[in-house]
């Protein structure tokens, strides 16, 4: 008994002590591989976004005192910076953010999810058809905007086609539109990417049972294809809204900066902070990532609830695997 | 029937705008306004207007290639590290950082612009290389970690195992073992990340006034033409054209790739 004891510490501590050893080296590892990752992010991401914070909360610049004097550097203002908010003009960027961004969604959504299901039943032609959906996704916005303003001029091709002569690129509703069928153009495609990705796994049997129970390609749609997708198309669509709630470069370059109709809060941002009016700026900046991170948290709270299980499950599965 | 009516409709949607770009670059500025889909007669025209004296967009292609070549070199040597340790080791707080580098890359890039535009200001680091590359970083490396994650973490645990077995220490079985193997995962991040940095505009259109620094994305917005408000199409869509190229190429050769890496960093 007593030998058998003996034997048998050694044997079972032997392991737990050595695991015990790796994982502090593991540890180790890891912080050094990270580090240069974590202080770049630090830098570039945290350092800027506090910094904005706090600024937000100055007013920089010559401003007079109550006795008449000149007073020169920051100043802490409190929420005075904060009260741009309630502008018209920041209101009005903030409106035409959230209309650019419901519309473009919408119509990606359904145009995607539509070439997602041609794109998933073509044989021949797929590598074709994939290259070519690709191109817009490659084409920098820069570039498609400047497309688009050639396409939308007032004697260009896109009146032609139609028979009218609208000013696409002047202020004005039609400006709006023109954005939206250009950000449409571009990112419509890659959402179909996605979530042609995602029909991909769906087994077939799944489809097969289906057909032998007798349902009709709609209720297959409804009922099967849709609710196996979704997982795929809610994360496509948290990215689209990431993305399309900071639009920056494609009202820019196809209408033009500081345009009323179409400026957006990044472009409402970017202009206060050339015009060194660092303050409003960095008060606008903070309220465009609150609103991000709010719509982002309510996204993901209302729809994410199996999107997180499914990734929850998917790394389960691995540690498993592992 | 219906099926390849969609597939035609999906080829002309994504290439009718796109082609009538490349159709304007070779037209004649005196025919600039034709509407005929083959430009009659074709003409280099616009083309050597890019490339004239004075419009600096040789340069600017030179710029674009020097950020996006630099911050893709830079992230791609720090991220491929980051995850790694986050795909492969276990230590605390790593769903954590994780959850961390993704929330970073939801970021407004607006919203960086502000203190870092004041901080490149006072330090004089405006109208230079590194201040359109440090701030690309916030969006290619997050792009890079959490793409090189989901890659890592499909290869085999088995391989490092066998590697340490035979002496090698963790290190060394990522660098002898696991990097090599990674190599298709890497190229693949890398042209993500290239093409991420080659499109971005915000960064650059603000920290650049000097237009020998501009990126070409930035350059040809700013095109004017002979007259102040005469806006220069023809040379603009050759310019265009220009710019978008390599990134065409890019995607043509390695489009299996691409929509790998594109998925698998937004599904797995």
């Amino acid at each position: 008994m007593v030998t058998l004891t003996e034997e048998r510490r050694p044997v079972a501590t032997g392991p737990g002590r050595r695991r015990r050893e790796v994982a502090r080296g593991q540890s180790w590892l890891a912080a050094a591989m990270l580090s240069p990752t974590l202080v770049v992010l630090a830098l570039v991401v945290f350092y800027p976004l506090v910094a904005a914070l706090r600024e937000s909360f100055y007013t920089s610049g010559e401003t007079l005192d109550a006795d008449g004097f000149v007073v020169e550097g920051e100043r802490f203002s409190g929420l005075a910076n904060y009260a741009g908010v309630v502008s018209e003009r920041f209101l009005n960027a903030a409106f035409n953010t959230t209309l650019f961004t419901v519309v473009t969604v919408l119509l990606e959504v359904v145009l995607g999810v539509a070439m997602a299901l041609v794109m998933n039943r073509a044989f021949r032609g797929r590598a074709v058809l994939r290259a070519s959906i690709l191109i817009p996704w490659a084409v920098p916005t820069a570039v498609s905007g400047l497309m688009w303003k050639w396409i939308f001029q007032a004697d260009g091709v896109a009146n032609t086609l139609l028979g009218t002569e609208i000013l696409w690129t002047a202020e004005g509703v039609y400006a709006k539109l023109a954005v939206i069928v250009a950000d449409t153009w571009k990112t419509a495609p890659f959402v179909g990417l996605l979530v042609l990705a995602g029909l991909q796994i769906i087994p077939r049997e799944v489809y097969e049972a289906a057909r032998v129970d007798g349902a009709s390609p709609r209720q297959t749609f409804w009922r099967i294809t849709l609710p196996l997708v979704k997982p795929a198309l809610l994360v496509a669509v948290l990215f689209r809204l990431m993305d399309a709630l900071r639009i920056f470069d494609l009202p820019y370059v196809l209408i033009g900066p500081r345009k009323h109709s179409v400026e957006t809060l990044s472009g409402l941002i970017w202009d206060e902070a050339t015009r060194v009016h660092y303050g409003p700026a960095s008060a606008y900046g903070t309220a465009l990532f609150v609103y991000i991170a709010l719509i982002a948290f309510v996204f993901v709270k209302l729809l994410g609830a199996d999107l997180l299980s499914d990734v929850r499950a998917r790394e389960k599965e691995t540690a498993d695997a592992a | 029937m219906l099926r390849r009516t969609g597939m035609i409709g999906i080829a002309l949607y994504c290439l009718v705008p796109f082609y009538w770009m490349v159709v304007s670059s070779f037209r004649r500025t005196a025919d600039i306004y034709d509407k005929s889909p083959i430009p009659a007669p074709w003409s280099l025209e616009s083309y050597q207007a890019v490339f004239e004296e004075g419009v600096g967009f040789g340069q600017s292609l030179g710029n674009s290639l020097i950020v996006a070549g630099v911050t893709t070199a830079v992230t791609l040597l720090i991220g491929t590290m980051a995850a790694y340790a986050l795909a492969r080791l276990t230590f605390r707080f790593k769903n954590l950082i994780l959850a961390l580098i993704i929330a970073v890359s939801m970021f407004p890039g607006a919203l960086l612009i502000v203190p870092l535009l004041k901080l490149f200001t006072a330090i004089g680091w405006i109208n230079t290389y590194q201040a359109m590359i440090a701030p690309s970083m916030s969006f290619a490396l997050p792009l890079t970690v959490w793409n090189l994650t989901t890659f890592f973490r499909q290869l085999p645990y088995e391989l490092e195992q066998a590697a340490m077995i035979d002496g090698c220490t963790p290190f060394a079985a990522f660098r002898r073992v696991m990097l090599p193997l990674a190599a298709p995962g890497i190229f693949t991040t890398a042209i993500l990340a290239f093409i991420a940095t080659w499109n971005e505009f915000i960064i650059a259109v603000t920290m650049i006034n000097d237009p020998g620094r501009q990126t070409a994305t930035v350059r040809i917005a700013q095109f004017t033409g002979a007259a102040k408000f005469d806006t220069p199409f023809g040379t603009q869509m050759a310019a265009g054209v220009l710019v978008t190229i390599p990134l065409v190429l890019l995607v043509l050769f390695f489009q299996r790739r691409i929509v790998t890496g594109l998925t698998a960093g937004a599904l797995k």
